[in-house]
């Protein structure tokens, strides 16, 4: 049988709508997502080497992944506890606490970095009370981290839920009834089945995290070498008009978002072909 | 049956629920470190935004909103979301149509690419527009000759924020029309409707909540989003500055009370979408259940309930 790129239908407008979304997706992604790449090809692999490997864009490559990295892991640990309180647990003020993970995705990021600024500051509500104790958040990594926590929580805990209300209450029975103590059964049982989307919510909040600019460029002080992180580096060489060296970091950003898209993506493809193992 | 025999039966009934929980302390120290969690990071900085707008008085709040700037600012970000937001709802329906009700091969990429916007870091999103559009862009010269300016202009702004707000009517629109199939289009066809009546009739009712919630989700973003736009935007005062934007300027000036006067406007705007989403959200989940013949009890009514696309949605997670 002949093989076709589309099979038949009585509906209408295929034609139209895969039409306009193809020149759409195009003219907006393809066009000028492609234009980057060239740019950065056209500048040679010695050149595109220097800008990369300056010592000011690895500073600030090391800063924007560690950060990253610590926040999505600090999501990860508080993350799991609110996903599990939400879905297991009854408590007043539940539908609210429900409702505000929802947050930083809703709240315009210069408005949470501003915001998370005055709080960390040294005269703010929080950062009075911890530079007492001789820690400074605001204008340090750990205010990016804080920062980073902030954006990355809802991936976390919105990734996590459905993961934990479709876990099945029999099998913990199961494991009860063979004698399993509580602590036993989420570590052998529980957590081996919500591991992918454990990891997966990792991963976006990591992702979301490595890209991040407008609530970390109020937070993070923006010193070069010790607080600037890789997008705004980017912004500071536009503002420069050195536009291959923003070109060449981009690209590496970019090839890790999608390193990453690929990671959980498989991921997601590998729990579906192995669910719940512990069975 | 002795009545040995059902004392341990009941006492058997009792304990039962107890071996798929915690003891009442593990319960009452998690729900402890979720909500001081949460406190720290989600409650803490709404209040901080509110009172620090207010802190000097209510004729200062009035007058950072109401200064020249800020009403330019104001008017451009309703005018830019008014520009992008239907344009990218039409995308997002038709992209839904051609890849929900038909099969043919690329499917999968083309998915992908419409969601590639969501992993690209806004700053590197302003950036290829202004490799294409600006002075030394590719298209910068004929752009020059023919004295049409984009880059830091309006139209570099639009163009950002469609291209950061792309995927979101879509993403919300796909899992839905799978779902619901083609029987009810079918049909309609077979009984003699033309392509739009079918789509107006048939779909558009079946679809109507999910597209809302969609195009609430692109709204909130596009009129938040700072990075991308800021990076084409120029920041002319007046001209190209956006609500984002001139928080972070007054801010800069140290202007910091009139800075959170701006920014509490944008706190209500993105209160107002969590709560519209949260009415929305059971509705989607509603059709998505029906769509896909789910018996869920009322689970319908229980917002919490039917987290959207839950179980049908493959990439399981939701973003904004």
């Amino acid at each position: 049988m002949r093989s076709r790129l589309k099979q038949p239908s009585v509906l209408p407008g295929f034609g139209l709508t895969l039409g306009l979304t193809l020149s759409y997706v195009s003219l907006l992604v393809l066009i000028p997502l492609g234009a980057l790449f060239l740019r950065a090809a056209g500048m040679g692999w010695a050149q595109f080497w220097a800008a990369v490997n300056d010592a000011r864009v690895v500073a600030a490559y090391r800063l924007t992944f560690v950060t990253a990295l610590a926040a999505a892991a600090v999501n990860a640990g508080f993350g799991l506890v609110v996903a599990w309180v939400l879905v297991r647990y009854t408590f007043p003020g539940k539908p609210w606490l429900d409702a505000l993970v929802d947050l930083p995705f809703a709240l315009p990021t210069a408005v949470s970095g501003l915001t998370l600024t005055t709080i960390y500051a040294k005269t703010g509500w929080i950062g009075a009370w911890l530079d007492k104790l001789g820690i400074s958040v605001a204008y340090t990594p750990l205010g990016i981290t804080v920062a980073l926590v902030f954006i990355g929580l809802p991936f976390v805990v919105r990734t996590l839920q459905p993961a934990l209300e479709d876990l099945e209450r029999e099998t913990e029975e199961a494991a009860a009834s063979l004698g399993a103590g509580r602590w036993q059964t989420f570590r052998r049982v529980i957590f081996p089945a919500i591991l992918p989307a454990e990891l997966a919510g990792f991963a976006m909040a990591f992702a979301r995290g490595v890209g991040e600019y407008g609530s970390v460029v109020f937070i993070s002080g923006n010193l070069p070498m010790k607080t600037e992180i890789a997008p705004l580096l980017i912004v500071s060489k536009l503002e420069q008009y050195d536009y291959p060296g923003a070109c060449a970091i981009a690209v590496v950003l970019l090839a890790v978002s999608f390193a990453l898209l690929l990671a959980i993506n498989l991921v997601q493809w590998w729990s579906r072909r192995y669910p719940l193992k512990s069975q | 049956m002795s009545e040995a025999a059902l004392g341990l039966m009941t006492s058997a009934c009792t304990t039962r629920h107890s071996t798929t929980t915690e003891p009442a302390a593990v319960r009452f120290v998690l729900i402890g470190v979720a909500l001081a969690f949460s406190g720290l990071f989600l409650v803490l900085p709404l209040v901080a935004v509110f009172l620090q707008a207010f802190r000097g008085g209510i004729w200062l709040y009035l007058a950072s909103v109401t200064d020249a700037a800020a009403r330019s600012a104001i008017r451009l970000t309703l005018v830019t979301a008014m520009v992008v937001v239907p344009l990218n709802t039409v995308f997002g329906v038709a992209a839904a149509w051609a890849i929900a009700k038909f099969e043919f091969r690329g499917k999968q990429v083309l998915t992908t690419l419409i969601d590639l916007p969501l992993s690209v870091s806004p700053v590197v999103a302003g950036l290829i527009f202004v490799l294409l559009f600006g002075r030394s862009g590719w298209l910068g010269p004929w752009l020059e000759e023919h004295n049409v300016q984009i880059i830091f202009a309006f139209p570099g702004i639009v163009v950002a924020t469609l291209f950061v707000t792309l995927p979101f009517v879509a993403r919300e629109l796909i899992p839905l029309m799978e779902a619901q199939g083609r029987e009810e289009e079918e049909a309609a066809r077979v009984l003699g409707a033309g392509g739009w009546q079918v789509f107006w009739r048939v779909t558009l009712p079946n679809i109507k909540w999910g597209l809302l919630y969609g195009m609430l989700l692109a709204n909130g973003r596009a009129m938040g989003e700072f990075g991308a736009v800021s990076v084409v935007s120029g920041h002319i005062r007046g001209h190209t500055n956006t609500m984002p934007l001139h928080v972070e300027i007054l801010y800069n000036e140290y202007n910091v009370t009139a800075a959170f006067a701006v920014a509490s406007l944008l706190t209500l705007l993105a209160l107002l979408t969590l709560a519209l989403r949260w009415g929305l959200r059971g509705k989607v989940s509603c059709d998505l259940a029906a769509a896909a013949a789910e018996p869920r009890g009322n689970g319908c009514r229980l917002p919490d309930s039917g987290r959207i696309g839950s179980r049908r949605r493959t990439r399981g997670a939701r973003l904004p």
